[in-house]
């Protein structure tokens, strides 16, 4: 009988295109995404080799990191913003690879516009120069995040040298409570495995609070693996995933579509087949989660408090723990609920889907930002900003105090003017506390949307099941 | 890609775990579409202050530490973000290898990509590497990937392990692409076999 396999498993051997002896391996890739900022030395080291693209209509471009989120009509005023832009239009144009264009109404993050478009499938093998390619393994893809050297490697041959990562399966069992999100439960499970507990392994999410989750909550907690150390993060695809993906613009059509659904039917990990490292949680023990220091593993519920270093053993996490304190200039033992903010960022590819904006309409509605707080909302993709506009969640945003922007990475990761002055306080809904990420001295806290949208009317840190309540 | 064999020069100590690469060079660097001249971003925000001037603390605006080679520092180094910029900007400034008890998976893959050499070690072993990089006068190493050790300035040698597949890129400078180009004939192969089996990826 054969050796029961996981659903990584089941991937990743059926796009072995060789193997050599010491287990290096040449691994096919399907899809592809790719951006302006780590794509265009990519191109030029193509072109300096004399290589070409080998099968173009596997990319798809579109621009993101280093776009203005307003006054767009009007050009980008930033140079080296425009000339990365004009690279990527022009690369595209020479390489034949599809591009969805700033104006374009899909245009967006390239981790919402793929699902988005049905571009994102099960069982394949997606890549792109970013670290947040996880996102995509909500879908029962096997997708990582790639450095540029493998971005043109992937140009030039289709494939990546890899080696097999280990399995790893994530537990949540049980229910999350009303008010618990996604990602809470992804905070949760970074603060338990550490950043990175899950360095050197593909981690498969389960458990029935997982199996809950629509799409977009499933994405948010395969977008925050790579902030617990894997590259890749996946859930075995079930009747929500083909409802999604049914009737989307690069989905399989036709007599193609049941061909796809019988083989996605046959992913999900064998009954025991065997993970080398296991972790369990229990959905009802997650409350809302915070971050308080500068590494996504620096988390605590809404009613903690900071963490004393002195009460920390190991000499080299005290000192870490010192460092980010004094970085986002907390002090020790202080209660989380009532820490003050100066900004919210609700958007990114973790938390910038229809779902993340609902979830702060419904909390911000017939409500006002505090006076001393700046908030902005910035949708994940132009698709979802129609959605929203039709439902009528910009006028709910805008009448609460909030800017409704254009969609893409913006204060997430702050290349262009949407960033945290230093000193600046804010509730965040993006992925990376870092120090400087948000913008230099500027002091990160991570948390859900409806956290954020809670922070932002209480003008401070807090519970957002109180405010609801 | 540039050989790596063999390299001699100062170690610079950096005692902090989880450096993730938005340390190691932030995003206003990654506004470029060259790969070159990212060495006077490394480590941004630790060697300069606000107004960009150099902070006097920081070991890298320090003598001999200014002309370093090589990177001894904690756990986890290279987490986060999958910039390749940040091993460009340790390569620009002239650190080609980097010894740590652990590194992030892209960042792995991204040095070695470079020439950049990331060498694993025991944290017993990374602390006696470090507190010789503390010390001025041991601070300069000698790490040879072909006997696959690291000399010390007081003569005696660490081995340390590396993937023999690995080890010869490196050693070589060889291009992975152009590896991978060899064997055109499987990637066509095994395409042939996936469009059969599995023809929605090709409509």
């Amino acid at each position: 009988m054969e050796r029961p396999r996981t659903l990584f498993d089941k991937i990743w051997d059926s796009h072995v295109v060789d193997e050599q002896d010491d287990g290096t391996t040449l691994l096919y890739i399907d899809r592809h995404l790719t951006h302006e900022v780590t794509s265009p030395m990519a191109f030029k080291g193509l072109a300096s080799a004399g290589r070409k693209v080998r099968r173009p209509s596997t990319t798809l471009a579109v621009p993101d990191h280093n776009i203005p989120t307003q006054n767009r009509a009007a050009g980008i005023a930033d140079p080296e913003a425009k000339l990365q832009l004009d690279t990527l239009v022009q690369n595209c144009k020479t390489n034949g690879i599809p591009l969805i264009e700033l104006l374009d109404p899909r245009q967006g993050i390239v981790h919402v516009i793929g699902p988005e478009q049905g571009f994102t499938q099960p069982g394949i093998t997606l890549v792109c120069g970013d670290s947040h390619t996880a996102t995509h393994g909500a879908f029962g893809a096997l997708a990582f995040g790639i450095g540029t050297s493998e971005v043109e490697h992937v140009f030039a041959t289709q494939t990546l040298i890899q080696k097999r990562p280990k399995n790893m399966r994530v537990t949540i069992a049980g229910d999350l409570p009303v008010g618990v999100t996604a990602k809470d439960m992804i905070l949760a499970i970074i603060g338990t495995m550490g950043t990175a507990g899950g360095t050197g392994h593909a981690i498969e999410y389960v458990g029935p609070a997982l199996r809950a989750l629509s799409m977009e909550g499933r994405m948010t907690v395969c977008n925050m693996t790579i902030e617990g150390g894997a590259r890749a993060g996946l859930i075995a695809p079930d009747q929500t995933t083909f409802d999604y993906l049914e009737g989307r613009p690069m989905a399989p059509k036709g007599e193609m579509w049941p061909r796809a659904l019988e083989y996605w039917r046959t992913l999900p990990s064998d009954a025991d087949a065997a993970y080398d490292k296991e972790i369990t949680l229990n959905g009802r023990d997650i409350p809302p989660q915070v971050t308080w220091g500068t590494s996504p593993q620096d988390v605590v519920p809404i009613d903690g408090r900071v963490p004393d270093p002195s009460t920390e053993p190991d000499s080299k996490r005290r000192q870490a723990i010192e460092s980010a304190l004094d970085y986002m200039d907390l002090k020790p033992n202080t209660p989380i609920d009532g820490i003050k903010i100066d900004r919210v960022f609700i958007g990114s590819c973790t938390n910038g889907r229809i779902e993340d904006l609902r979830a702060v309409a419904q909390i911000v509605k017939q409500k006002k930002v505090a006076s001393h707080v700046d908030a902005m909302v910035v949708p994940g993709s132009g698709l979802v900003k129609q959605q929203a506009e039709q439902e009528g969640l910009d006028r709910i945003f805008t009448a609460a105090g909030f800017d409704w922007r254009e969609p893409g990475c913006s204060m997430c990761i702050a290349m262009n003017d949407d960033k945290l002055q230093p000193g600046e306080r804010c509730a965040s809904t993006s992925n990376r506390n870092f120090a400087g990420r948000q913008g230099r001295g500027g002091r990160t806290h991570l948390v859900s949307p409806a956290m954020a949208a809670a922070a932002a009317v209480a003008g401070h840190l807090t519970d957002v099941r109180e405010l609801a309540s | 890609m540039e050989i790596f064999d063999r390299l001699s020069g100062v170690a610079v100590p950096l005692p902090m775990i989880n450096l993730d690469t938005d340390q190691v060079i932030p995003k206003q660097y990654l506004k470029s579409i060259e790969r070159t001249g990212l060495g006077k971003g490394l480590f941004h925000d630790l060697r300069y202050d606000m107004e960009d001037g150099e902070r006097p603390d920081f070991v890298l605006n320090r003598e001999p530490y200014r002309k370093s080679k090589i990177l001894i520092t904690g756990e986890n180094f290279g987490c986060g973000s999958s910039r390749e910029h940040a091993p460009w900007a340790l390569a620009d400034f002239g650190i080609r290898c980097v010894v740590a008890p652990s590194f992030a998976d892209i960042f792995f893959n991204n040095s070695m990509k470079n020439g950049v050499l990331l060498i694993v070690m025991p944290q017993e072993q990374v602390d006696i590497l470090m507190a010789d990089a503390e010390n001025p006068d041991n601070c300069v190493m000698t790490v040879d990937l072909e006997t696959q050790t690291i000399t010390r300035a007081d003569g005696s040698a660490m081995a340390f392990e590396i993937e023999p597949f690995r080890k010869a890129r490196l050693l070589n400078g060889l291009d992975d692409i152009g590896l991978t180009l060899q064997k055109v004939h499987r990637i066509e192969a095994f395409e042939a076999r996936q469009k059969a089996d599995r023809p929605w990826l090709y409509a």
